[in-house]
């Protein structure tokens, strides 16, 4: 028998080591030199991470990537979380990359969609965060890693500051599995303030000729928030937050749920509700938390990235978050995700499109746009197994006249006007994702949140109780009730809708005593940006595009 | 822009005040929307001006609602739509009656 050898990767690994030395000398390379050191550390075929997500970006590695031979380094396969920069596209364009599993890819979803339409690259899966995470340590484990940070010390230790993300995650599968690790950083420094990523994790650093883009995801202006917006916030808070007690939750990005955070000072503290909910949050810290903050509705926030202009305040605010010795923020999109996952009692969002049984997608059909962390947050947690008061309730509802073991049960939420601009209906017969899935050959289509993970569903109309509903007729009508004058809705039978209302599945405004009224922009505990630049005493300081005043 | 026109017949059980002629939201964003009392016969008139084309059948529908809601007579409701949502129309003419019922009283 023949003896196996035992060791070839870390053979491999030193081989490339002993390549690199050709073009370098020690650890810290000039940013001139960097394309050459790739072109003599990349294989072909080899699976690469160029670390990006949606705030931070490796962008002068990516950059060096797309610049290499392609004679040399080709049909690599991209693991990464998203597919954001015009550099992404260009490496399957130059044929350097052939085949991606990414989780999300938002800003170049229509280019993606063209890439797989002239066959230039093949979609290995869209992931969650958690999932492609997962994978890196499972069969996807990547190679090479072209990673991000703020500042390294000469030894290679890396500071990451406020925006950790991605990069524990990314380094720990790759260095721990003969990989090679190479960062890019704003500056070399002497002394670093506190060591985020270890030296002997990193094999290559250099310092970039630009700062990492670094891009403001989180912030929404408050002078943006409609009418509509706020009466649904009133619901959610009156009608749901307020009846589970939901403290351990997670907001979706957008101006419906930053809507419910700038009325947490105003609405929820008229109804006596301060210490009561929302307390622990999994959440970037987005700007229009700053009067729910200030007001003390907040205990602690954790986050898997940060915020752009948001640095002093939450440095400010060290109970409230998480920081390090240094005092500045540490995020780690990982363990938030997780966190998300398992325990948090609630989750809002919005989406772009529901159909009759709740499930709900933001594909639109020239844009491959991938789904991130939602799925994960908007699904109830089958290995959960402790309880709350929040989760308890939920999985009452959920199994009311039924003889079943007990168990709790996520509360997940979507929020949506029932039209969206230029008149698109939010609710449809069927979801595009249908035909995004026929066109490229996915296996499944693209559903954000199923419709069975799904609680509650709030439009202007009032709130539908999913968790309820007995039969899949009884969730269709109930979804139909709250689905305003689109086809869907307009095809409702009144009498049901009024049955389902006197069982409190469906509830309307009245019903849950929310004052329509009421639903001004004066409810809004700050209406611009200027007003949470106050609120945050000077602290929060906002990118310049966010600068109107 | 588009111009619809529709007619309801209230049951004449809502007392109209003919002094009280003109309420109203206007100057709020993408609808704005005017009460006048007039006699028509125990019949509600709502004149539509709107910029969005071809959404007869919803404006139908919201219309109907709102009618029965409110169940009016003599009244003539002219609505100039910048392409607000069914949310917002909604919002805005309760909006206008409240205050058009305060004015009543």
């Amino acid at each position: 028998m023949a003896t196996r050898k035992w060791h070839t990767q870390a053979e491999n690994r030193r081989a490339r080591l002993l390549r690199a030395a050709e073009v370098c000398e020690g650890k810290i390379v000039p940013c001139e030199r960097m394309t050459a050191l790739i072109e003599k550390v990349l294989e072909p075929g080899d699976r690469v991470c160029l670390e990006g997500n949606n705030q931070k970006q490796a962008d002068f590695l990516a950059r060096c990537l797309a610049q290499v031979d392609p004679q040399r380094v080709y049909d690599l396969h991209m693991v990464q979380s998203v597919i954001a920069l015009p550099s992404h596209i260009e490496l399957f364009e130059r044929g350097i990359a052939n085949k991606v599993d990414f989780s999300y890819s938002g800003p170049m979803g229509t280019r993606m969609a063209q890439l797989v339409a002239d066959d230039k690259i093949k979609i290995g899966a869209i992931h969650t965060y958690l999932e492609l995470f997962g994978r890196y340590f499972i069969d996807l484990p990547p190679k090479v890693s072209l990673i991000v940070a703020h500042s390294a010390d000469s030894q290679g230790n890396l500071y990451t500051g406020p925006n950790t993300e991605d990069t524990p995650t990314i380094v720990e599968a790759t260095a721990f599995k003969s990989g090679i690790v190479i960062a890019q950083v704003n500056q070399i420094v002497e002394d670093l303030p506190r060591v985020d990523i270890p030296a002997d994790w990193v094999d290559f650093v250099t310092e970039a000729p630009t700062p990492h883009l670094l891009e403001p995801l989180f912030t929404r202006d408050p002078a943006q928030i409609s009418e509509i917006q706020i009466l649904m916030a009133m619901m959610v808070i009156k009608g749901i937050y307020a009846e589970y007690d939901v403290n351990r939750l997670n907001h979706g990005v957008g101006f419906n749920t930053a809507a419910i955070e700038l009325l947490l000072p105003t609405y929820a503290d008229s109804l006596g509700l301060k210490g009561k909910i929302c307390r622990n949050w999994m959440l970037n810290p987005h700007p229009t938390l700053i009067p729910a903050i200030e007001a003390g509705f907040v205990e602690s926030v954790y986050s898997p990235g940060s915020e752009l202009g948001m640095e002093d305040y939450v440095r400010a605010r060290p109970d409230v978050f998480f920081n390090g010795s240094d005092g500045s923020q540490r995020t780690n999109r990982a363990f938030s995700h997780a966190a998300g996952h398992y325990a948090c009692d609630l989750f809002i969002g919005s989406s772009l499109q529901m159909d009759l049984q709740g499930n709900s997608s933001t594909v639109t059909l020239d844009r491959i746009t991938g789904f991130g962390g939602a799925p994960n947050l908007g699904a109830d947690a089958r290995g959960r197994r402790h309880a709350s008061p929040a989760w308890l309730k939920a999985g009452r509802e959920a199994q009311s006249g039924l003889t079943t073991t007990p168990r709790g049960r996520k509360l997940v939420v979507q929020i949506m006007e029932t039209y969206r601009e230029h008149m698109q209906p939010a609710f449809v017969e069927r979801l595009d994702a249908w035909e995004m899935m026929e066109k490229t050959g996915m296996e499944l289509p693209p559903i954000m949140v199923y419709g069975d993970d799904i609680s509650h569903v709030v439009t202007e109309e009032g709130i539908a109780n999913l968790l309820l509903c007995r039969t899949d007729e009884e969730r269709n009508e109930a979804i139909r009730g709250v689905a305003g004058y689109t086809p869907l809705g307009l095809g409702r039978s009144h009498s049901v809708v009024e049955n389902l209302r006197d069982r409190g599945i469906i509830r309307r405004p009245e019903d849950l005593g929310v004052d329509r009224r009421m639903a001004t922009r004066d409810l809004l505990a700050a209406r611009s940006v200027k007003e949470l630049v106050h609120w945050s005493g000077g602290l929060y300081q906002p990118p310049k595009r966010f600068r109107n005043w | 822009m588009e111009h619809l026109e529709f007619e309801f017949k209230g049951s004449g059980n809502r007392q109209v005040d003919r002094q009280a002629t003109l309420v109203g939201v206007v100057s709020s964003g993408n609808l704005e929307v005017m009460l006048e009392n007039v006699d028509l016969h125990g019949l509600c008139r709502i004149n539509v001006s709107t910029s969005a084309q071809g959404f007869t059948e919803i404006w139908q529908a919201v219309l109907n609602d709102f009618a029965a809601r409110y169940d009016l007579a003599d009244l003539q409701i002219s609505i100039n739509d910048g392409g607000a949502t069914p949310a917002v129309v909604c919002l805005r003419l309760d909006q206008a009656m409240e205050e058009y019922l305060e004015a009543l009283t």
